[in-house]
């Protein structure tokens, strides 16, 4: 298939008056890696939802791999991996029995199923849990085998609701390590997220969704230069303090933002603005000097920022 | 592992896409596998109970009540006569223990039918699966009281052997509805009416004497029951008694079935599939 393997137009979903998803373009091609960002509460689960065919839409059409999943949801799900925001491993099943009952659902044969969950244990550094019971997995390990369930059906599309929420940095970079992995393999990859890191290192390209609507697309860097200056100024002069000395700031950057805790100075040169701030005679509690991120570009578009 | 696997193509009749891929054998393989992980108590626990109150109402009232009136008039013993409605209610028992509290605990907190429906299974693959692993239970039941009985020398009538796939009707109507109505539950509390429910309907479904003790009224009542409708057939079956009735009974629990599934089926697409 050389078309896009989803396809969405004016896609939407409300419940009542309010639209969870409020008519949203977007298509993903083969191979792609495609992210949607956005706070809690966007749509992403939602749109996440509609594209496995386990959400009705209200309107739009939507499309994956060529069919509609409101209609053939066994069909498309067929060809799709879902790893859901929170954990639905079977617990009354051992690790191993997990996958290979998993693809069971799928119609699968054994003589399938039982080479490809020792392949997918050694994927997901599980080979010695295949006989544990899942309760007995921590966290991290559990994100894995879920992963590794999703994989069972040789998916074309792998859809990734919030995947390293709730995991410390050790075991998100283990996650984000096999998901590069399944990319480089050629699988498409849709990975919804509110951590700016986890887009960056894993989409090539994704959309920021703020209250049900698409705000901007692009690469992690396209949309940073676009949104964003090159570098980011941050200095503290302490809560109270802080809207007042903003007024004294204007001009040292191309713009300025006030947080609750700090102020952003938006510029292409960051060293430089620090000098002026001190040459003005200011003198921040602490500065740091950083490059642009995701975050600035959400900040910028929606006037909020990401994780509240 | 971009390969795409080549899923099991099926002949799926229009109006039935999207809810099945035929695939009930999995969710059934499923249920097989965690009833062999599982300590065999499990199983067993609930088939006793029954068992004990044949022992203490047949055998211990039994001696104080005497010989009472047969399904067709005929005198028996009162242990032959409340044996068949204990079949009934065993199969009962073993049905809507996994329908209701085993269903309640997948779907509010294992979330295994979330998981099974994010796959290629539909909702009415899941629903009859499931259905199908209580109803084997119920079997179970019925087939280890059947034996009871036997030993005990109450099976007196060759119908009897019709008990079995009767039994098998039963289980398979309080499955059905029971699942139906566990997708409503959202909590412990509104489970408690499971039992509620069901201690009384053992007790007033004319197991344990004839309905006629009953005002007309309540016999109308109970006569609306599922459970008297299975003690009735069960009993019916067991003097080898049959009479139109038998059908009606039988028809009951048809409809109480087809209900379930449907039910069932309506409800696992409205919570996962919406």
């Amino acid at each position: 298939m050389t078309g896009p393997v989803i396809r969405a137009e004016g896609l939407r979903k409300s419940y009542g008056d309010f639209a969870a998803v409020d008519g949203i373009d977007f298509e993903v091609a083969p191979g792609e890696s495609f992210g949607l960002l956005g706070p809690n509460g966007a749509g992403k689960s939602t749109t996440m939802r509609m594209i496995g065919g386990t959400l009705d839409r209200s309107g739009g059409t939507l499309e994956v791999l060529g069919m509609d999943p409101a209609e053939h949801g066994p069909e498309v799900r067929a060809h799709l991996g879902v790893i859901p925001q929170q954990d639905n491993l079977d617990e009354e099943l051992r690790v191993r029995d997990n996958l290979v009952m998993y693809g069971r659902y799928f119609g699968l044969p054994r003589s399938y199923l039982l080479p490809k969950a020792e392949e997918l244990l050694a994927f997901a550094q599980l080979e010695a849990k295949a006989t544990a019971k899942v309760g007995d997995l921590s966290g991290g390990m559990k994100r894995r085998l879920t992963i590794a369930r999703g994989l069972v059906n040789g998916p074309r599309i792998l859809l990734l609701d919030e995947p390293t929420t709730g995991l410390d940095p050790q075991a998100r970079h283990v996650l984000w390590d096999r998901l590069f992995r399944l990319k480089e393999a050629g699988t498409t990859l849709v990975v919804t997220t509110h951590f700016m890191d986890e887009a960056e290192q894993l989409c090539d390209r994704l959309i920021v969704v703020d209250r049900g609507r698409i705000m901007a697309e692009g690469s992690p860097q396209q949309l940073i230069r676009e949104h964003s200056t090159r570098e980011v100024v941050e200095v503290r002069f302490g809560s109270d303090r802080n809207a007042q000395v903003v007024a004294q700031l204007d001009g040292v950057g191309e713009r300025n933002e006030v947080l609750p805790d700090r102020i952003l100075i938006y510029t292409h040169d960051g060293e430089g603005a620090l000098e002026e701030i001190s040459r003005r005679g200011l003198h921040p509690v602490t500065s740091l000097v950083r490059r642009s991120s995701l975050e600035d570009v959400f900040l910028r578009l929606t006037g909020r920022s990401l994780i509240d | 592992m971009t390969t795409s696997v080549q899923t099991r193509r099926t002949g799926i009749p229009a109006p039935l896409a999207g809810l099945t891929s035929g695939n009930v054998g999995a969710v059934l393989e499923r249920g097989f596998k965690v009833i062999k992980n599982q300590n065999w108590m499990i199983l067993v626990s609930g088939f006793f109970e029954p068992v004990f109150y044949l022992l203490a109402m047949g055998i211990g009232m039994g001696g104080l009540v005497g010989e009472v009136s047969g399904p067709g008039g005929e005198p028996i013993t009162y242990a032959a006569y409340i044996a068949p409605a204990l079949l009934a209610t065993s199969a009962m028992n073993g049905a809507i223990y996994d329908s209701t509290w085993n269903v309640f605990f997948k779907l509010r907190f294992a979330k295994l039918y979330q998981a099974m429906l994010q796959t290629s299974l539909g909702p009415l693959d899941v629903a009859l699966g499931e259905i199908l692993m209580a109803l084997f239970r119920g079997f179970v039941y019925a087939l280890g009281f059947l034996g009871v009985l036997a030993v005990m020398g109450l099976v007196t009538s060759w119908w009897s052997l019709a008990m079995v796939p009767v039994a098998v009707l039963i289980a398979f109507g309080f499955a059905a509805l029971g699942m139906g109505v566990t997708s409503f539950m959202t909590t412990f509390q509104q489970m408690d009416v499971v039992n509620f429910v069901m201690l009384p309907m053992f007790l007033f479904s004319a197991t344990l004497y004839p309905i006629s003790v009953y005002p007309e009224p309540i016999q109308w009542f109970v006569m609306a029951m599922p459970l008297w409708h299975g003690v009735e057939l069960m009993r019916q079956l067991s003097g080898g008694h049959l009479t139109g009735m038998t059908l009606v009974h039988v028809l009951y629990f048809v409809g109480m079935t087809g209900l379930g599934l449907w039910l069932t089926t309506v409800r696992l697409r409205k919570l996962f599939l919406r």
